[in-house]
């Protein structure tokens, strides 16, 4: 086959992409015993004998992981089952003492659902199979040393939902937004706090790839260790052209799971799956059955907070934002409230969002804060807004302002007259000023006066910088042309 | 007799990390066949119009309440480990790179 021929039939593959996803639901307490599911807490802290999988123990469901568990199957278009069970999932592994994992099998709590994604402007249905309860294992740690390896059972029991998306995607970039999408739905509804470093979030891309026209899909690899949005795209893009060479190259793709290896961007053969996957699942006979009725599922939505695609199109209505600024400001449930919030306190809808996505975006960046715990509220920065726009300062003033509202938490018209940054809009000042600089700069003045009208940036920057930024700088401005002229 | 090879008593004891021996293999073909010889009969039943048990108790919904509670302490979660260090569970080092989870 030519080269030319070649990289035709190397384009034409139609990648087939299916995702799970772990989440690690934000309860108190695990899903079957009452330990605590703080994250950093000393090893083997968090235990007692259910989560240390001591023979003869009883379990007892988390009535908040169900809830929770609901609330996003409801999100995600899903059927809520009104009657499922938990199963055990038997295999060995020194994360799991009891050598089984209480999960869901047959009958999981939510299935047949969908979610909305947005890729190069178009929206594109993702079938979402199940969302199942699960508890998350022990965790091993590998760095000790001494030759062994660590377990520390404070993860163990922690409630998890497993959610698997149909073998809808297409590609790396479709993958990536299905992860946003997801994530900002758990997000918007409060049931995790989807920190990937952390491990509370946590995705498995299934990767085929087929010749196109054939509707039988071809041979899976499933990729594990990946550990942020990033990584699943690139061990996508990186799994389908391994894939493609392999058939290329008149290979067949082996059934197995790869390990996504992030420093050198490529996925290492862990296990063939032919033998490790028999889990002879079998309904836990230590946790009964969950009944949930209509009246149930109703009181869960009742209290579901709007969803992140309501509510872009809603602040593309209500507050006339083009795409990108509504895109930007709900990104988050916390952004999109503090949005609101500043709105509700008076600021001008296009003043807070270009404030917001500009100037306190880069601020919180660089403090590495969340704008919830951010020291400047909605309101403060509705009091900033309101002071420019009745002139008491320039917007030039308010970008000093916010670094100092930030570290001290002050009201903005306190703090501007204790530094004393308010503008100067009296005329007699401001001219007394201007006259000053041309008397100081007559090389610039002539140049204005022969024709050479750009040094006029250079005088007003001489008189702003003469008030110590406080003049207002339309004041100024009309003051100079003026006695230029 | 029911259908169960050798083989398959292979694959069920390696599933189990159990290693049984020649005579042992025998002995469970036979009572493994046995079993599902029992069950055989049992599917002779009509049960078309039985809802399935899944449990041997008739209840649902027995749930807590998501409140955290004290846990052990650690000194006696750790007591009965074959070998610890005072933290962490010792186990022999691990090498595969990831659970099931």
């Amino acid at each position: 086959m030519s080269g030319k021929a070649l990289e035709k039939e190397f384009m034409e593959y139609e990648a087939v992409i299916g995702l799970e996803v772990h989440v690690e639901l934000s309860t108190a307490s695990k899903v079957f015993c009452g330990c605590s599911t703080e994250f950093n807490a000393p090893p083997n802290t968090n235990v007692c004998p259910v989560c240390l999988g001591m023979p003869g123990v009883l379990p007892v469901m988390n009535r908040a992981v169900v809830d929770k568990a609901i609330s996003v199957g409801l999100a995600l278009n899903c059927t809520v089952a009104s009657w499922s069970k938990m199963d055990r999932k038997n295999y060995f592994y020194p994360d799991l003492a009891k050598n089984y994992q209480i999960s869901q099998y047959d009958l999981p709590l939510c299935r047949a659902g969908w979610l909305e994604i947005d890729v190069d402007g178009a929206r594109k249905r993702i079938g979402i199979t199940r969302a199942h309860i699960e508890e998350d294992t022990a965790r091993n740690v590998h760095t000790l040393g001494g030759g062994d390896s660590g377990v520390d059972f404070n993860r163990s029991g922690v409630p998890l939902l497993e959610i698997v998306s149909e073998p809808d995607l297409r590609s790396g970039d479709e993958a990536h937004a299905y992860l946003t999408a997801l994530k900002q739905i758990l997000e918007y509804l409060g049931v995790s706090d989807c920190n990937m470093e952390e491990g509370s979030l946590r995705a498995e891309p299934n990767v085929s790839i087929r010749p196109p026209g054939q509707t039988e899909l071809g041979t899976k690899t499933e990729v594990k260790n990946v550990a942020s949005f990033s990584g699943a795209h690139k061990s996508i893009e990186f799994e389908v052209a391994r894939q493609r060479q392999v058939l290329e190259s008149g290979g067949r793709v082996a059934q197995e799971t790869r390990g996504w290896d992030a420093d050198r961007g490529i996925t290492v053969s862990q296990r063939s799956k032919e033998s490790a996957h028999d889990y002879r699942y079998f309904p836990e006979p230590d946790l009964a059955a969950l009944a949930v009725d209509e009246a149930w599922v109703d009181r869960i939505r009742d209290a579901m907070p709007e969803l992140p695609q309501a509510r872009f199109t809603r602040f593309q209505k209500q507050y006339e934002l083009n795409d990108f600024d509504a895109g930007n400001l709900t990104a988050s449930r916390a952004t999109a409230d503090y949005f609101e919030e500043a709105v509700a306190a008076g600021a001008p809808a296009k003043q807070a969002a270009n404030w917001m996505m500009g100037d306190l975006q880069a601020l919180l960046t660089e403090a590495k804060c969340r704008i919830e715990e951010c020291k400047i509220g909605p309101a403060q920065l509705a009091a900033m807004i309101a002071l420019i726009e009745d002139g008491t300062i320039s917007g030039k003033i308010a970008k000093e302002l916010l670094p100092q509202m930030l570290a001290t938490g002050e009201e903005p018209k306190a703090l501007v007259e204790k530094k004393g940054l308010v503008q100067i809009s009296d005329a007699g000042e401001l001219e007394a000023v201007v006259e000053q600089v041309m008397a100081d700069n007559p090389g610039p003045v002539n140049d204005y006066r022969s024709g050479k009208k750009k040094t006029f940036g250079f005088l007003m920057g001489q008189a702003m910088k003469a008030t110590e930024g406080k003049g207002n700088p339309k004041l100024v401005s009309e003051i100079l042309k003026g006695k230029l002229e | 007799m029911g259908d169960i090879t050798k083989d398959d008593v292979q694959y069920v004891a390696s599933l189990a990390h159990l290693a049984p021996n020649e005579a042992t293999k025998g002995r469970l073909v036979k009572e493994l066949g046995a079993i599902l010889d029992h069950m055989a009969k049992l599917n002779e039943l009509d049960t078309s119009q039985v809802e399935p048990t899944m449990h041997a108790v008739p209840r649902t919904n027995v749930f807590r309440e998501d409140v955290a509670q004290t846990s052990l302490e650690r000194d006696k979660a750790l007591k009965n480990a074959p070998k610890t260090d005072g933290e962490y569970f010792l186990v022999p080092r691990i090498l595969d790179t990831g659970g099931e989870v």
